[in-house]
């Protein structure tokens, strides 16, 4: 296992490295250049000053020997400094958002978790019923809803028509003379829109994973043993059944966990929320290469460990998936 | 050439009468039976046809110039002259979801297309050669995958300058990886069958093989892919409209009209509620399709 586990990570590499280079010539082939949007607030900004500004990013510089320069710094966690007028390091500019974008997913996953699981339970137990059918609409609807759209829907519905919750940022503006816990209850009332509505459509996927799991674990021996010798029925579900029937869905939830560093661009967008998403968006449109190259580090690299684990642990879970020793694909 | 052709009618011959690893024979009204008995389908496929009769019709059914704005009537809520609604510079707002219809459906149709033809092509070609050509396609599908999507499209078309063209190919090119493995994954093992033999001991060369003899009996999984593609099409396209990198004003857009949405979104839901409804519409009537579609052409896949 730890030998397959090394030769994977050593494949990832070049993979990453493909990616970065894809990337990067994107970026620097992509018709202007990142200066020009400095020149165009600077009228008077002379061809001089204008050649200062390119040998100072580096710009003057054949694209390879750009790509290596940047590479070797990334390499020591280096990722310069961002083109906005700020100029602060991209680091900084990224460590103080991943906390806010961490814990909203994180409330999320909870959210998924603790209302999926019972619901895939409750749709299984009761397969082909009312409650089942129309829980199989409801996936349906889950995976068709834009979030942004429901996201407005509820801001309208709790924001604007019944005013109990604020409809965007983190914080209210008094935030500051508040005391302890009405501070407390401002961050509340600003986290559950978004986290309800970023929760809605793993709700409705993991609901439906964990009912296809728990009808599959009902179908099979032990499960027949379990009433043959007289459980009660409540018993035999949620004692023996649901237990192995939840694996699945834990390992799925796991798995979501490194894409969740990246945010969600909509949910971020439309609550304005300072996090990993909402930085991204920005970046983009001001094209800020630094930030926007860190970004893709962090994304594809979190990608690629979570295609390894997910490999590793169906093995883990699943003895019958053996992790072969040559390439396993 | 006509020998060619009747070799290839031999061939499928051949297929039917395998009955354990043929695909079933497409016969239409074997299909439609098994279609029509999954009413969620039907209702899909109906609405699917009405968004694009709706679509196609959008400038004899649209009860006004979906540009044409009227100071006097900014903001209006629904009501008997404008069914939706007005938007903040007075425009109707289902004239203008008519026309965004158009949009929605073009970039649905025109990005999956690309996908189909460039995973198609993938696929098809690294599976019949294998070996070193399978090895490089497929490292290059992995690259792509592991690509943050969202990353490709928002960068690509911030720095292209959106336009409708640029969108479609955008979606297009970043959307066709599951695609290619899915075909590779059926001319695998159609590449050995007999069909193919004697094809090929007629002297017909690869690109004949590949796309006249082997790729036909692989398009259903195409054909419902590519109905679940339309899908997440439409989704891309209104969530970059909706961040302002997709279609631009004035040109109507359902993900558009719900930026006007949420600029007035304490005082006109109207903006907000019917242009994401009708994605949700659409999106879900694909969905459905797509599963109908699958569930009625290939048994095998049935869940």
């Amino acid at each position: 296992m730890l030998a397959y586990l090394i030769r994977r990570l050593f494949i990832s590499i070049p993979l990453l490295l493909g990616i970065l280079c894809l990337s990067f010539l994107m970026l620097k082939l992509a018709p202007g250049e990142p200066t020009i949007i400095q020149q165009d607030l600077q009228a008077r900004a002379t061809g001089a000053q204008r050649e200062t500004l390119r040998q100072l990013y580096g710009l003057d510089q054949p694209l390879h020997v750009q790509f290596g320069r940047w590479l070797w710094r990334v390499v020591r966690l280096d990722f310069g400094r961002s083109y906005m007028p700020d100029g602060r390091p991209v680091l900084d500019k990224i460590t103080e958002r991943i906390p806010i974008t961490l814990g909203l997913n994180l409330l999320e996953l909870l959210i998924i978790f603790f209302v999926a699981v019972p619901l895939g339970i409750l749709s299984a137990t009761r397969q082909y019923s009312a409650f089942d059918k129309s829980m199989t609409l409801f996936v349906f609807v889950g995976f068709a809803t834009p979030d942004f759209w429901l996201a407005l829907l509820m801001m309208i519905l709790f924001g604007v028509q019944l005013g109990w919750l604020p409809m965007s940022g983190l914080r209210s503006l008094n935030f500051e003379y508040l005391d302890v816990w009405a501070q407390a209850w401002d961050v509340l009332s600003h986290l559950i829109l978004p986290v309800l509505v970023a929760s809605f459509g793993g709700l409705a996927y993991l609901s439906r994973l964990m009912r296809g799991s728990l009808l599959e674990v009902i179908r099979q021996d032990y499960i027949r043993t379990a009433r043959a010798k007289g459980l009660p029925e409540g018993e035999v579900i949620y004692k023996h059944a649901v237990r192995n029937a939840v694996i699945p869905v834990v390992t799925l939830l796991g798995l979501m966990l490194p894409g969740l560093l990246g945010g969600s661009v909509f949910i971020e967008t439309v609550f304005a929320i300072p996090g990993m998403g909402q930085l991204f968006v920005q970046s983009a449109f001001s094209r800020d290469e630094p930030v926007l190259m860190a970004l893709v580090v962090i994304g594809a690299s979190l990608s690629l460990l979570g295609n390894i684990l997910a490999d590793v642990s169906y093995g883990l879970v699943d003895p019958r998936i053996r992790v072969s020793g040559r390439e396993a694909r | 050439m006509s020998g060619l052709r009747r070799v290839k009618r031999t061939g499928q011959i051949l297929e039917e009468g395998i009955p354990s690893t043929g695909r079933p024979a497409l016969r239409r009204g074997f299909f439609w039976r098994q279609f029509r008995r999954n009413q969620l389908a039907v209702c899909g496929g109906a609405v699917v046809l009405v968004m694009t009769v709706a679509a196609l019709l959008a400038s004899v059914l649209a009860p006004y110039d979906p540009g044409a704005y009227d100071v006097t009537q900014i903001l209006m809520p629904p009501g008997p002259a404008h069914w939706l609604g007005t938007d903040q510079i007075g425009r109707d707002v289902l004239s203008r979801m008519l026309y965004g219809a158009r949009i929605s459906m073009a970039v649905g149709f025109v990005s999956v297309g690309i996908a189909v033809v460039v995973g198609t092509l993938f696929g098809t070609v690294a599976a019949y050669y294998g070996g070193r050509v399978d090895e490089v396609l497929m490292r290059f599908v992995d690259l792509m995958l592991n690509f943050p999507r969202l990353f490709l499209l928002l960068t690509l078309i911030a720095l292209l300058r959106p336009s409708i063209w640029v969108i479609m190919a955008v979606i297009g090119l970043t959307g066709w990886m599951g695609l290619a493995r899915l075909v590779r994954g059926e001319i695998l093992s159609l590449k050995e069958r007999e069909f193919v033999l004697s094809a090929r001991a007629l002297g017909a060369r690869d690109p004949r093989i590949m796309f006249r003899h082997i790729l036909p009996n692989a398009l259903v999984p195409v054909l419902v892919s590519a109905t679940l593609g339309v899908a997440g099409a439409i989704l891309a396209e209104s969530g970059l409209s909706f961040l302002g990198l997709g279609v631009q004003p004035p040109t109507p857009s359902w993900g558009n009209i719900l930026i006007e949405g949420k600029a007035n979104i304490e005082i006109a839901w109207w903006l907000s509620v019917f242009p994401g409804l009708a994605i949700l519409l659409t999106v879900l009537a694909y969905n459905l399709l797509g599963e109908g579609l699958r569930d009625a052409l290939d048994p095998r896949l049935r869940q």
